[in-house]
């Protein structure tokens, strides 16, 4: 499978990177060459192979459902770019 | 009161302990040697300051007749563990500015244990990368320089590259990495000292700028096989802050150092000779299975028949996971922020593509691409599966035989500039991230010089949590090797 230049900007628009027709241009054969070069995990048979999920096996930890942190709201917003009124400032969404 | 800065953490605690020194000498002088060696580029932050008061403290501590285990004893942090009001960046553009308000869990152990911090340490834009050439800081330099005359300024090697810049160096006795498919092992390697990533779940992940999660762990850079053992006996340890931490007490790994191998058998996988090594790597190689067997170990022969998958298989894991956790630098929480021309996400995308640099871009779109519709079971299913098999092939491995030596990285340093080719740059894991993708210990000891006076590593995998099996291995290395060379200082 290789991906195009359409596909590259799709991914992109996934991704939320901006990137100029130059920058797609560019990066598509570099894409490919990666994605060419994983591809050979096709050569593998994985019949009735399980996906591995946990490199270490051990059993989900539970705690008590119980507030353990909080009461923080001004630590939180001290890194923000923007932060008014309490809460994280982002541009208008709803016109 | 000279020449602290050439002393072994243990010689540093146990000289500090005997009253030999004071800590605040210490601190003084690998802070002076810190602002001499800036040419190597090997620091994001100076702290100086938070040297000294960890160093007054453990004096004052001691007059008072309480010792920590590593009060007196100053350390480099990598920019990737979340430090309290200190800029904390992953080698990043988009995390500029950020200072956490909080400690990460390893960090903070080896805060309580005395150390001080003498700064954070340049790498991999977000442990990105095998040179330190991605870093938004420009790369960390190598204290070590090929032996022919020329200067050409050599890679560190990376994610990790200045931890292990500062510790060759000797700017700093020892310091934390991350090794996600090989950062704290190649770089240790490229520079000559000793590097330990321990079995997933070991070191808590909470406060680690996140890669990619079922890989990352933490572990020490430091000159020596003991000071290693010190300083994870100190960073290991259950943190219910992480899910995947492992709840198991930390064994007594330093007291139990003991370099006899008898009666431990040591497994030479005969898929990792492979084309264009040099020589010089695999007579190492050759050199290491003479030590171990020196040592009481028996060689034999075994087969990891996956070996030539687990990269690719990395390479759509890792990156898969980093689209995920990379996700959430948006320009709204903390770091960058640039407005865009269009409302909220034209101010995701203008901030994202301005934050981050073109190692990371390729890969969140490897990441996006290998986990969106249509793709998902194609590549990252079978990745998945892959590397059970993998992860299988360790296990049956260790029926054989109760550790695994290979050589850590297929090269010696390389020079800043030289590789360009993204895949080129991949294949420089090779050796390391079949241990990372089985979640097991694994460590890189200094084994002798190439013919251009460049240091390479021998390369320890053991069981899971059998960090003491591979801590012993590499202490027999260690005494046999009589690795004793430092770079020439031109910095």
């Amino acid at each position: 499978m290789s991906v195009n230049t359409e596909q590259v900007r799709h991914i992109a628009k996934l991704a939320r990177i901006a990137m100029s027709d130059a920058e797609i241009e560019a990066l598509a054969p570099e894409l490919n060459n990666i994605l060419g070069w994983i591809e050979q995990l096709a050569e593998v048979n994985t019949d009735g192979v399980e996906p591995l999920t946990a490199v270490i096996d051990q059993k989900l930890r539970l705690r008590d459902d119980a507030v353990n942190d909080g009461d923080c709201r001004d630590a939180v917003l001290v890194n923000a770019p923007l932060a008014e009124h309490g809460f994280f400032a982002v541009p208008k969404v709803i016109e | 009161m000279s020449e602290l800065t050439t002393k072994t953490i243990a010689e540093l605690r146990d000289g500090f302990r005997a009253g030999d020194f004071s800590a605040v000498e210490v601190a003084e002088q690998f802070n002076a040697a810190v602002v001499a060696a800036r040419s190597l580029n090997a620091f994001t932050v100076e702290t100086p300051d938070a040297a000294l008061a960890a160093a007054d403290a453990a004096d004052e501590a001691r007059a008072g007749g309480e010792i920590r285990p590593l009060g007196g004893v100053p350390l480099g942090i990598k920019d990737l563990f979340a430090t309290e009001d200190v800029d904390t960046t992953a080698g990043s553009k988009i995390l500029k500015g950020f200072k956490p308000r909080y400690e990460s869990t390893v960090s903070d152990k080896l805060r309580s244990a005395g150390a001080g911090m003498l700064g954070k340490l340049n790498m991999d834009e977000f442990a990105m990368g095998s040179s330190n050439e991605t870093s938004a800081y420009g790369p960390a330099i190598s204290p070590w320089q090929r032996n022919d005359g020329g200067n050409s300024a050599l890679t560190p090697g990376g994610s990790s590259g200045g931890s292990a810049a500062a510790v060759a160096a000797g700017i700093v006795p020892g310091a934390t990495g991350t090794d996600t498919g090989g950062s704290i092992r190649q770089p240790a390697a490229f520079t000559g000292i000793c590097g330990i990533k321990p079995t997933y779940g070991r070191c808590s992940r909470w406060g680690i700028v996140s890669f990619a999660s079922s890989l990352d762990q933490a572990g020490p850079l430091a000159r020596t096989v003991r000071d290693c053992a010190i300083l994870l006996e100190a960073m290991a340890g259950f943190d219910a802050k992480d899910s995947t931490s492992l709840e198991l007490p930390v064994p007594p790994w330093e007291a139990s150092l003991s370099s006899d191998l008898k009666g431990m058998r040591v497994g030479i996988p005969t898929e990792y000779r492979i084309d264009g090594v040099p020589a010089d790597i695999d007579a190492l190689w050759d050199r290491g299975v003479e030590w171990l067997r020196d040592a009481g170990a028996e060689p034999v022969k075994i087969s990891l028949p996956h070996t030539k998958y687990a990269l690719p298989t990395y390479y759509i894991i890792a990156p898969a996971e980093a689209s995920s956790n990379l996700a959430r630098y948006d320009g709204v929480r903390y770091g960058l922020r640039v407005d865009g021309d269009s409302g909220l996400d034209g101010m995701y995308t203008a901030t994202r593509a301005a934050g981050f640099g073109a190692e990371v871009k390729r890969r969140i779109m490897i990441g996006t691409y290998v986990l969106s519709a249509g793709f998902y079971d194609a590549y990252f299913t079978k990745a998945q599966k892959v590397r059970t098999l993998i992860k299988q092939d360790f296990r049956n491995a260790f029926n054989d035989c109760d550790l695994i030596l290979t050589p850590t990285a297929p090269s010696a340093a390389f020079g800043l500039g030289e590789k360009t080719d993204p895949l080129a740059m991949y294949l420089n894991d090779v050796f390391a991230v079949p241990a990372s993708l089985a979640g097991l210990p694994a460590m890189s000891v200094p084994g002798g010089l190439d013919r251009q006076g460049l240091p390479l590593g021998l390369h320890l995998i053991g069981r899971e949590l059998d960090e003491q099996g591979v801590l012993n291995a590499a202490l027999a290395i260690e005494e046999r090797a009589g690795f004793t060379a430092r770079p020439e200082k031109w910095w």
